[in-house]
């Protein structure tokens, strides 16, 4: 494992426009997105959302498959909402008995729905999170979520913590290698054996690990202290957010998506196509 | 200007109440543009002393002035921290941001400079500590010795009046240690800051104006290094060494050499030994 070159979340490092938008953008839109999927009525719908992503991910320079990929992981559970909901819905016409089994055409159209669905909101979420970089994600949602410092909720905080852990994600990992290999230099062995085996022996690894880490959250703690730190409060930013030109017609387009999926849901007769 | 950039008056530190201070009575004060060193063995109290100077810690007993500002108030609290910019000892856990320049402007964020602003600062700053180049790197990329060179740049864009260096050059390896070295001398050369700078190295201590030596929460001896580091007796009883070649000038002295005792240096050693061999020169 290459240390130094380790690229943290799912982000892809390129240059297009997309990578450019505002993050808060891209927060706002991508819950749009989401609220469409729930709003389409038929496989017409799904196309255009198809063609929506397919086209977004062109312009973000992101390979459409990479986008597909974050679906793989879920595929165990898109086949149960699959089954469940072929099997289990009983209303409709009924297409197929045998025994206890009764399939409907009711159900075949609710499981084909629910698994669509969950794989477009996985699609959309993958859309955000390869076009924008994990320090920008947490810039983005401090500001979206500051309104509700009015309840106490601490956006600033959460925001420093994930950049602080973005931080220390690669030193950690250098430190993890360190220590393994010191501990495989006095016979420690971390392959072989079954799963309860080779947990046992990330005990002596994880230790000194967590033992470290909080001597430098300690560390750490009081050099922020000594650099003035106090919190959210009266800060300023180096990066600072703008929404540009680009922004306004990325909200256009989706909204233009949310017309077509509502009006597909109303003019195309109840039924046609699912 | 003579007013004191730090001024410890008789400070004593617990950190409990009732529990053994750690620093006993101590009195300095640190003038614009001095170099002091500050040099004691383990557990002598010396970070104690640091973090006392950047209201970190708050005396137990007796005062600390940045600038005339009691570290004691609380209102002053942020122009103390601003005024005497603090590093530390590991160059990994005082680095807050994942690029250089965001690391540079974190400081600055927390003093709420406006954004054009910080940009100049950030620039300058880099530039002063020979960092611009890597202004865009993620700092687990860099040397140890740039780590705390951007570490420095991060204190500097706050346009302190006074560094306090807590062991900064322990972790690193010899070249590290010169160009961190080398950067904060030329920035109390050349910017007037004043330098606290605690060691346990003495060829670090040998370049300062001013040593002083803690053993036991106290001040054991003070002045200049070439007042200091000639005791070579003394310096041993409080498990310090002197400069390697303050004390082969001893041993030679010792075994009938007529050398002077207030050399630091390889050059001055040469100088000496020289004159001593061929008198004729």
């Amino acid at each position: 494992m290459n240390l130094k070159s380790i690229t943290l979340g799912q982000y892809y490092p390129v240059e297009s426009p997309i990578h450019r938008l505002d993050p808060r953008t891209k927060i706002l839109l991508t819950l749009a997105l989401m609220v469409a999927v729930f709003l389409v009525r038929s496989l017409v719908g799904y196309a255009l959302l198809l063609g929506f992503v397919y086209l977004a991910a062109r312009i973000a320079n992101v390979p459409f498959k990479l986008m597909m990929k974050g679906i793989k992981p879920l595929r165990f559970i898109l086949i149960l909402t699959f089954l469940l909901n072929l099997f289990f819905t009983t209303q409709g016409n009924v297409l197929f008995h045998w025994q206890f089994i009764t399939l409907t055409d009711q159900g075949l159209k609710l499981s084909v729905h629910y698994s669509l669905r969950l794989m477009f909101l996985v699609i959309c979420t993958s859309l955000m999170t390869l076009t924008t970089s994990p320090i920008q994600l947490s810039d983005g949602l401090e500001i979206l979520l500051s309104p509700l410092k009015a309840i106490h909720f601490p956006a600033h905080e959460l925001a420093m913590m994930m950049s602080i852990a973005l931080r220390f994600i690669p030193t950690l990992l250098e430190e993890t290698d360190k220590i393994m290999k010191a501990q495989m230099a006095r016979g420690a062995d971390f392959e072989s054996g079954n799963l309860i085996a080779r947990a046992k022996a990330m005990v002596p690894l994880l230790v000194p690990l967590f033992v470290s880490a909080f001597r430098r959250a300690g560390d750490l703690a009081m050099a922020m202290e000594a650099r003035c730190y106090h919190g959210g409060e009266g800060r300023t930013r180096l990066r600072v957010l703008k929404f540009t030109r680009a922004d306004l017609y990325a909200a256009l387009a989706v909204a233009g998506l949310l017309v077509l999926i509502i009006l597909e849901g109303r003019l195309l007769p109840a039924g046609w196509l699912l | 200007m003579t007013e004191e950039r730090i001024k410890v008056e008789e400070v004593s530190y617990a950190y409990e109440e009732g529990a053994a201070p750690v620093v006993k009575h101590v009195s300095m004060d640190v003038r614009p543009g001095e170099f002091v060193a500050v040099l004691g063995h383990n557990g002598s109290g010396k970070s104690t002393l640091a973090k006392l100077m950047n209201a970190l810690f708050v005396p137990t007993e007796g005062r600390v002035y940045i600038r005339g500002m009691d570290t004691a108030d609380d209102e002053r609290l942020w122009d103390i921290r601003r005024e005497a910019g603090m590093i530390f000892q590991n160059p990994d856990n005082q680095i807050v941001a994942t690029v250089v320049r965001e690391d540079v402007a974190f400081g600055l964020e927390n003093l709420g400079v406006p954004h054009e602003e910080m940009l100049g600062r950030i620039e300058q700053a880099l530039r002063t500590v020979g960092m611009s180049a890597y202004a865009e790197s993620a700092p687990h990329n860099l040397s140890g010795g740039q780590k705390q060179r951007v570490a420095i740049a991060g204190i500097l864009a706050m346009r302190p009046s006074c560094l306090i260096a807590d062991e900064a050059t322990a972790m690193l390896d010899p070249s590290g240690r010169a160009e961190v070295l080398q950067t904060v001398r030329s920035l109390c050369r050349e910017e007037g800051i004043s330098v606290v700078w605690i060691t346990h190295f003495m060829e670090e201590a040998a370049l300062a104006d001013r040593v002083i030596v803690i053993s036991d929460g106290e001040i054991a001896l003070q002045g200049t290094p070439r007042e200091v580091f000639p005791q070579v007796e003394r310096m041993r009883e409080l498990h310090l060494d002197v400069p390697r070649m303050t004390a082969l000038a001893a041993r030679l002295r010792a075994a009938g050499m007529p050398l002077s005792d207030r050399i630091l240096t390889v050059e001055e050693m040469t100088e000496e030994v020289k004159a001593a061999l061929c008198p004729s020169n």
